[in-house]
C-alpha cells in the first residue's frame, strides 16, 4: 500500500520519540554504572558520561573491604533465598486444597483470603503482632509477615484447577494419598508456574525496604536496600563521611556503586522476569 | 458482603455443597479430607496470625494502648483519637497532600501508558518495537530505594547531572530539587512516570493486539486513512480497557507507595510530603503513638475499602466485569 507523506513523517517522529523514551529510561542506569568506575574528581567535574576517562575499580575495592557492606549483601542474598523457598512452599501447599472444589469449608477460607486482600489491620497493628511474636530484629520478620501474597495464591489455585483430573485420579486409585498426588503429580506439572512465582517472590524480597525499616533496628542486620538508602540519602551520606575518618572515602562513588550492586541481580534475571511477569500480569487481569 | 466477594466458581461449588452437605457428617469429612485440611493449615495459620490478628489489633484505635497492659488491659477512650485526627490541624494537611498527589498522578502518570501503548502499536518495525519495550519495562523491577538513590544522584545540588544541566540552561541560583518542598511533587510524578509507564503499557498492548484486523481492512476499503483508522477502530477498541483501568486506579487512590514517598521525605518538605501512610509511620513507629497512628490507619483503610467497592460497583454498572 502506498504511504502518504504525512504518514511517513508520523512514522519517523513516532519511532524517534519511542527510541528516545527507551534511552531516557536506561541512560540514568548507564551513567551510574559508568560513574561507579570513575574517580571522585571525574564525577565532580564531568557533566555526563557513559565511559569513565580513568577507569578505576577503587570504589568497589573499598566497598567489598567494608564489613558492613559485605554483611548486608550476604544477609540479603540469604534472606531472599530462604524467604523465596518459604513463601513458595506456603503458597503452593495452601493453593492445592483450595483448588479442590468439593472440599467442605473451602468457600469460607476463600472468602477469608479475599477479605484480607481488600482490608488489612494496617501498619501499626501488624507491627505489634510481629513485636509480640518476638520477631523484631529477626530475619524472619522480613519473610513471615509477607509469606503469602493473596493475589499469587489465587492465581496458583486457578492454575491447579485447570490441571487434568484424570492423572490425579489414576494415582489415587493406585492408593496414593493427597500428599503423594501433590508431590508426585501436581508439582512436576507446575514447573513453569513455580518458576514464575519464585521470581515474583524473590524480586519482592530483594527490593523490600519497608519491612527492614519497620522491623530491623540493629544496624548489623541491615539489608542491601537499607544500605542503599543510608548511603544515597544526602544527610546520611554526609554523616558517614565525617564518621569514617579513613584516608580514602569515595562519598560520591559509593552512592553510584551501591545502586549498581543492588540493580545488577535484577538485571541478570531481567530476561526471565520480562517473559514471566508479562504473562503474570495477563493471568492476574483475568478473573478467576 | 461475603457473597458479593465470592468469585462465581465458588458460588457454584457452594450450591453443590449445600445439597450434599447434610449427608456427610463433619467427622467423616475431616477424616476423608485429612491430608487436604492438613495442607491448608500452615497457610491458614499465616492468614490468622498476620492478617486477622492485626485486624483484631485495630481495637487499640479506641484505646490508650500501653504495650505493658496489652489489648485487654489498656484503657478504652472511645473516639478520642479520631477526634484528635479530625480536630487537629494535621488532617487537612494529610487529606490535601493525598488528594493533590492522587490527582497529579491520575492526570499525568495514568494516561502515559495509554499514549505510549498507542505509539508502540503504530510502530511498524518489530525489532524496534520489542527493543523499546524491553528497555521501558526495566524500571518496574527496580526497588524504590534504587529509584530514590538515582534521584538523589541525578538531582543533588553539588554533582547532580540533571540539576547542573537545568542550572546551565535556566541560569539563576542553584536549586536543591531533592530537599525543597516546592519540588517534592514534580519529582514524585517524574519517578512514578519513569518507573511505571513502560510496565503499564502491557495491559493496553494486549487489548490492542486483540483488535480484529478485519476492522482495519474494512475501514481501509471505505477509504479511511491512518488517522481515521486510529480514531474509529483503534481508540474504540481500547476504550473499555481505559475505563476499567481508570476505575480500578481510582479504587486505589489512597494507596500511594509508602516507600516512594518516605524515601523522599525530609524535614524541609514534610508539610507537603506527609500522606496517611507516611504519617502513620511517623507518629506510630518513630514517636510511639500506637493508638493514634492506628486510628489514622483505620480511617485510611476504611475509606480505601469503600473506594474499592464503590469503584467495583461502578465498573459493573458500566458493563465491565469488575474485580470481584
Amino acid at each position: 500500500m502506498k504511504q502518504t507523506f504525512g504518514s511517513r513523517v508520523f512514522d519517523v517522529v513516532n519511532t524517534a520519540l519511542l527510541v528516545g523514551m527507551g534511552l531516557i529510561t536506561v541512560l540514568p542506569l548507564l551513567y551510574v554504572l559508568a560513574g561507579s568506575f570513575a574517580t571522585e574528581s571525574e564525577i565532580a567535574t564531568r557533566p555526563f558520561f557513559l565511559w569513565p576517562e580513568r577507569f578505576t575499580t577503587g570504589v568497589y575495592e573499598y566497598i567489598f573491604a567494608t564489613p558492613t557492606f559485605v554483611r548486608a549483601l550476604i544477609t540479603t542474598i540469604f534472606v531472599t533465598a530462604v524467604g523465596t523457598l518459604v513463601q513458595l512452599a506456603l503458597t503452593l501447599v495452601m493453593a492445592y486444597p483450595l483448588a479442590k472444589k468439593g472440599l467442605p469449608g473451602r468457600g469460607v477460607v476463600l472468602n477469608m483470603i479475599i477479605f484480607a486482600m481488600v482490608f488489612s489491620g494496617g501498619m501499626i497493628p501488624t507491627y505489634l503482632v510481629v513485636r509480640d511474636l518476638g520477631l523484631l530484629d529477626s530475619y524472619w520478620a522480613l519473610i513471615l509477615p509477607l509469606a503469602i501474597n493473596p493475589f499469587y495464591l489465587i492465581i496458583v489455585k486457578s492454575f491447579f484447577q485447570e490441571l487434568p483430573e484424570a492423572l490425579e485420579e489414576a494415582a489415587r486409585i493406585d492408593g496414593a494419598s493427597e500428599l503423594m498426588v501433590f508431590w508426585r503429580i501436581v508439582l512436576p506439572l507446575s514447573k513453569p508456574v513455580i518458576a514464575t512465582f519464585a521470581l515474583f517472590y524473590a524480586v519482592a524480597i530483594w527490593n523490600d525496604y519497608m519491612s527492614p525499616l519497620l522491623y530491623i533496628t540493629d544496624n548489623t542486620k541491615w539489608t542491601l536496600q537499607v544500605l542503599v538508602r543510608q548511603l544515597t540519602s544526602p544527610e546520611a551520606a554526609n554523616a558517614l563521611a565525617t564518621v569514617d575518618s579513613a584516608n580514602f572515602f569515595p562519598v560520591e562513588g559509593i552512592k553510584f556503586a551501591v545502586v549498581v550492586i543492588a540493580t545488577v541481580p535484577i538485571l541478570c534475571f531481567y530476561p526471565f522476569l520480562q517473559k514471566h511477569f508479562a504473562k503474570g500480569v495477563m493471568i492476574g487481569s483475568v478473573k478467576e | 458482603m461475603a457473597t458479593d466477594l465470592a468469585p462465581p466458581p465458588t458460588e457454584a461449588s457452594r450450591k453443590a455443597k449445600k445439597q450434599k452437605a447434610p449427608r456427610v457428617p463433619l467427622g467423616a469429612a475431616i477424616l476423608r479430607y485429612r491430608w487436604l485440611y492438613l495442607m491448608l493449615l500452615p497457610g491458614l495459620a499465616y492468614f490468622v496470625i498476620f492478617k486477622y490478628l492485626p485486624m483484631y489489633g485495630l481495637t487499640i484505635a479506641f484505646q490508650d494502648f500501653v504495650p505493658f497492659l496489652g489489648y485487654s488491659g489498656s484503657e478504652w477512650v472511645g473516639l478520642k483519637h479520631f477526634e484528635t485526627l479530625f480536630a487537629g490541624g494535621d488532617f487537612g494537611m494529610l487529606f490535601s497532600n493525598t488528594m493533590i498527589l492522587a490527582m497529579l498522578i491520575f492526570l499525568i502518570a495514568f494516561p502515559m501508558p495509554i499514549i505510549v501503548a498507542l505509539m508502540l502499536n503504530e510502530l511498524r518495525i518489530n525489532v524496534v518495537k520489542r527493543s523499546v519495550q524491553s528497555l521501558i519495562y526495566i524500571p518496574h523491577f527496580l526497588s524504590w530505594t534504587i529509584v530514590a538513590g538515582l534521584t538523589y544522584i541525578l538531582f543533588s545540588v553539588d554533582f547532580g547531572v540533571i540539576a547542573n544541566w537545568i542550572h546551565s540552561v535556566v541560569g539563576g541560583g542553584k536549586v536543591d530539587y531533592v530537599a525543597q518542598a516546592d519540588w517534592f511533587r514534580p519529582i514524585i510524578i517524574l519517578q512514578t512516570v519513569w518507573k511505571g509507564t513502560g510496565w503499564g503499557t502491557i495491559i493496553y498492548l494486549a487489548a490492542l493486539a486483540s483488535v480484529n484486523t478485519e476492522l482495519y481492512e474494512a475501514a481501509r476499503m471505505d477509504g479511511a486513512g491512518r488517522w481515521r483508522q486510529f480514531w474509529h477502530v483503534t481508540l474504540p477498541a481500547i476504550r473499555p480497557t481505559i475505563v476499567l483501568m481508570a476505575i480500578l486506579h481510582s479504587g486505589h487512590l489512597l494507596d500511594q507507595s509508602f516507600e516512594q514517598l518516605w524515601l523522599l521525605t525530609n524535614s524541609l518538605n514534610r508539610e507537603v510530603a506527609n500522606v496517611f501512610d507516611t504519617y502513620t509511620y511517623y507518629v506510630g513507629i518513630t514517636q510511639g503513638g500506637y493508638s493514634y497512628a492506628t486510628a489514622v490507619g483505620l480511617f485510611k483503610g476504611t475509606v480505601g475499602v469503600l473506594l474499592i467497592f464503590g469503584c467495583n460497583w461502578l465498573a459493573k454498572r458500566l458493563g465491565q466485569r469488575g474485580l470481584f
